[in-house]
C-alpha cells in the first residue's frame, strides 16, 4: 500500500537536495538544476496529497507548476546565455559589478 | 504491454527486409540491379551484412566520454521502442496506457534528442557534434507540427486512446464502449444526413470522415520525414559534410542499433499516421448494398478471423507508407538547413494552427 | 509488500539516488543527464499515484523540453576544448548543514507529528481523468490557465530578445 507518507519523503527529499544543488554549485547551469529539482518536489508533493482527492486539484495544480517551470528555464537560461557573452563564464560568483 | 511480444521480434524482422527493400527500390530509381550476389536476387544481402557486423570490434574512440558513448544507442533504441507500446494491433488486441495513447507516444519518442546529444557529445568528434546539433534543432523544429497536426485528429475523435480512434473508423464502430449510437456521416457533415455508419471503407476513414484532414495529413507526412531523419531532411548525417553525422564514431552492434532505431521509427510513424489518417486496421473496401465487403473483410473482433484481418490491414497500410517514405528518399535532393528550418516554422506551424481552428469548426459540423 | 509497492521504492530510489548523484558529480554534463533519470522516475512515481497525464506531461516538458533547453545552455556557455566540464562548489558547509536540518525536521514531521488521519477515506478518483481535467481547465480553472498562456507568449518572447545577438557599436 503506498501512503501518503511515501509521496511525501520523496517530495522533500527532492526539495532538500534541490535546495543544497542551489546553494553550493557554482556553475549556474547546476543552480537552475537545483531549482528544477525543488519544483518538482512540490510536484510530487501535489500528486500525493491528489490521491485522496476526488476533485484531483493537486494533479491540476501541478500541470501549472510544470508551465511555470518551463517559462522559468526559458528565461533563466536566455540570461545565463547572455552573461556568458558579456563576461566570458558561467559561474554565478564572478559576475560582481553590481557589487558596492 | 502484451503488444511488445508482438512488436519487439517484428520490428527486427521488418528491418532486415526493409534494408533490403530500400536497397532494391533504390536501384529500381537509378536503373540498376543492387544487390545481387547473396542468395536468389540478393535475398539473403541484409543477414549477411548483419553477420558481418555483429563480428565487427566495438571501437571506443580514446578521449570519448565512455559512459555517455556507450550508454547513448541503447537510449536511442529503448525511446523508439517504448514508443510500440501503446499501439493497438487488432481490434481486440490494443496497447497498454490506453488513456493517454498518443500523448505517451509523442512524449516518449522526444526522448531520442536525448541520446543523439549523449552519443554526438559522448564521441569527442566534431562531426559528430555538428551533427548531433544539426539533428536535436531538427527534430525539436519538426516535433512542433508533428504534435498540431495529431491534436487536429485528436480534436476530430475527442479520444487520446488509440483504440478508440480506430474503432471510430469504421463498421465496427458501434462495438466500442459507450459508442453504442454514434453514427459517421458522409465527409462528417451531419446536415447531408447520408448514414455511412454502415458503408464502411474508406469513406468512413479519418480523412474521408472529415476531408479537412487532408492537409493536415501533408503536414504530418511531411514534418514525420524529418522526424525520423529520412532524405529530403536527413541533414544529420550528409555525407558530403559530416561523413555521418552523430553516429560517426559507432562501429559495430551499436551502429546496427542506431540504425535499427532509425528504421523503427520510420515504421513507428507510418503506424501511427495509418492509425490517426488511414483508418487503422479497418478495412479500405466499403459495403456495396448486397455486396458486403467490408463485412467479409473486417470479420467479428475476438475471431480468429477478425484478427488476422485486422494485423494484415493494419501492417500492410504502414508498409505501403514506408515504401512511399523510400520512394520519396531516392526522389527529392536534400534541402539546405536554413530551408530546412524556415519550412518548419514558417510555413508547417503556422499552416497546422490554422488547421487546428479548421478542424474545430469541422467538428461542430459532425454533431 | 505488494508489487505497486515494490516498483514505487524501486522508482524513489532511482529518483533520490540520481539527485544525490547532482549534488555530488563534479561534471555538469552528468550532472544533466542525472537529472533526466531523475525526471523519468519522477514521471513514474506519477503514473503510481493514478496521475498517467502528469506523468506524461511530465516527460513531454520537462525530459524532452526543458532537459534539452539544458544541454544546449550547456554548450553554449562553454568552451568546447576536449576537456570535461567540471564545476567547482562553494559555500559547502552552509548548503549541506541547510539542507540536513531542512530534511531532517520536514522528516520528523511527516513521520510521527503530522496526522493525515482526515485524508484516509476512500474516495474514487474520476474515472477518466483526462477528461476531467480538460473539462476542469476549461470552465473552473479558465483564468488560470489563460494567464499560463499569457506566461508562456511572454516568456517565447522575453527569451529570444534576451539571447538576441546585439550589434557592438564601434566608433
Amino acid at each position: 500500500m503506498i501512503t501518503l507518507q511515501h509521496f511525501l519523503i520523496i517530495g522533500i527529499s527532492l526539495f532538500s537536495i534541490g535546495l543544497t544543488t542551489v546553494i553550493i554549485k557554482k556553475n549556474a547551469i547546476l543552480v537552475l538544476l537545483g531549482i528544477e529539482l525543488m519544483l518538482n518536489g512540490a510536484n510530487v508533493n501535489l500528486i500525493g496529497f491528489s490521491t485522496n482527492d476526488p476533485q484531483i486539484q493537486g494533479q491540476i495544480f501541478s500541470l501549472f507548476v510544470i508551465v511555470v517551470a518551463a517559462a522559468e528555464a526559458v528565461v533563466a537560461l536566455a540570461i545565463v546565455v547572455r552573461v556568458y557573452q558579456y563576461f566570458n563564464t558561467s559561474n554565478v560568483d564572478e559576475p560582481k559589478e553590481l557589487k558596492g | 504491454m502484451s503488444t511488445i511480444i508482438f512488436f519487439l521480434p517484428f520490428i527486427l524482422i521488418y528491418t532486415i527486409f526493409a534494408v533490403y527493400g530500400e536497397r532494391k527500390i533504390s536501384a529500381f530509381i537509378q536503373d540498376r540491379y543492387g544487390p545481387m550476389e547473396v542468395g536468389k536476387y540478393g535475398w539473403y544481402q541484409t543477414v549477411a551484412d548483419l553477420l558481418k557486423l555483429i563480428q565487427k570490434e566495438d571501437i571506443v574512440p580514446k578521449k570519448a566520454s565512455k559512459k555517455l558513448f556507450l550508454i547513448a544507442p541503447v537510449i536511442i533504441f529503448t525511446s523508439i521502442f517504448c514508443g510500440f507500446v501503446v499501439l493497438p494491433i487488432t481490434s481486440s488486441w490494443e496497447g497498454t496506457l490506453t488513456q493517454n495513447g498518443v500523448y505517451f507516444l509523442l512524449a516518449i519518442v522526444s526522448l531520442d534528442v536525448v541520446g543523439i546529444l549523449m552519443a554526438g557529445w559522448g564521441a569527442n568528434s566534431k562531426y559528430s557534434l555538428l551533427g548531433a546539433l544539426r539533428s536535436v534543432a531538427q527534430i525539436i523544429s519538426y516535433e512542433i507540427p508533428v504534435t498540431l497536426s495529431v491534436l487536429c485528429v485528436i480534436m476530430i475523435s475527442q479520444s487520446l486512446n488509440l483504440q478508440e480512434i480506430s474503432y471510430q473508423q469504421g463498421i465496427l464502430i458501434n462495438a466500442f464502449p459507450d459508442m453504442e449510437n454514434v453514427k459517421n456521416y458522409l465527409f462528417g457533415i451531419s446536415a447531408l444526413n447520408i448514414d455511412v455508419t454502415n458503408w464502411g471503407g474508406v469513406f468512413t476513414w479519418n480523412i474521408f470522415r472529415a476531408p479537412v484532414l487532408i492537409p493536415v495529413f501533408i503536414i504530418y507526412f511531411i514534418s514525420t520525414l524529418a522526424e525520423s531523419n529520412r532524405a529530403p531532411f536527413d541533414l544529420p548525417e550528409a555525407e558530403s559534410e559530416l561523413v555521418a553525422g552523430f553516429h560517426t564514431e559507432y562501429s559495430g552492434f551499436r551502429w546496427a542499433i542506431i540504425m535499427l532505431s532509425e528504421y523503427g521509427m520510420m515504421l513507428l510513424v507510418a503506424l501511427l499516421g495509418v492509425i490517426l489518417f488511414l483508418g487503422s486496421w479497418n478495412t479500405p473496401l466499403p459495403n456495396i448494398g448486397n455486396i458486403m465487403l467490408a463485412n467479409w473483410t473486417t470479420g467479428e473482433p475476438e475471431t480468429i478471423a477478425g484478427n488476422l484481418w485486422s494485423v494484415f490491414w493494419l501492417l500492410s497500410k504502414a508498409l505501403m507508407w514506408i515504401a512511399v517514405q523510400m520512394w520519396v528518399r531516392w526522389t527529392y535532393p536534400r534541402l539546405r538547413i536554413d530551408q530546412l528550418m524556415s519550412l518548419s516554422w514558417k510555413y508547417l506551424t503556422p499552416f497546422a494552427m490554422f488547421l487546428i481552428f479548421v478542424s474545430g469548426l469541422w467538428r461542430l459540423l459532425m454533431i | 509488500m505488494n508489487w505497486m509497492t515494490t516498483i514505487f521504492y524501486f522508482f524513489g530510489a532511482i529518483t533520490v539516488l540520481s539527485a544525490l548523484g547532482i549534488l555530488f558529480t563534479r561534471n555538469v554534463l552528468h550532472a544533466t543527464f542525472l537529472l533526466m533519470l531523475s525526471f523519468f522516475s519522477v514521471a513514474g512515481i506519477y503514473v503510481l499515484g493514478n496521475a498517467s497525464f502528469i506523468g506524461v506531461t511530465q516527460l513531454l516538458i520537462y525530459v524532452g523540453g526543458i532537459l534539452i533547453l539544458m544541454v544546449f545552455g550547456l554548450m553554449l556557455t562553454t568552451k568546447l576544448n576536449g576537456k570535461a566540464l567540471v564545476t567547482e562548489n562553494h559555500n559547502r558547509l552552509i548548503g549541506v548543514l541547510l539542507g540536513t536540518v531542512f530534511f531532517s525536521i520536514l522528516s520528523y514531521i511527516i513521520i510521527f507529528s503530522a496526522n493525515f488521519e482526515m485524508l484516509k477515506s476512500n474516495k474514487t478518483l474520476p474515472e477518466n481523468a483526462v477528461e476531467f481535467i480538460g473539462i476542469n481547465l476549461m470552465s473552473n480553472y479558465l483564468i488560470p490557465f489563460e494567464i499560463a498562456a499569457i506566461l508562456l507568449l511572454v516568456a517565447l518572447i522575453g527569451a529570444a530578445v534576451i539571447s538576441e545577438k546585439r550589434k557592438e557599436k564601434q566608433e
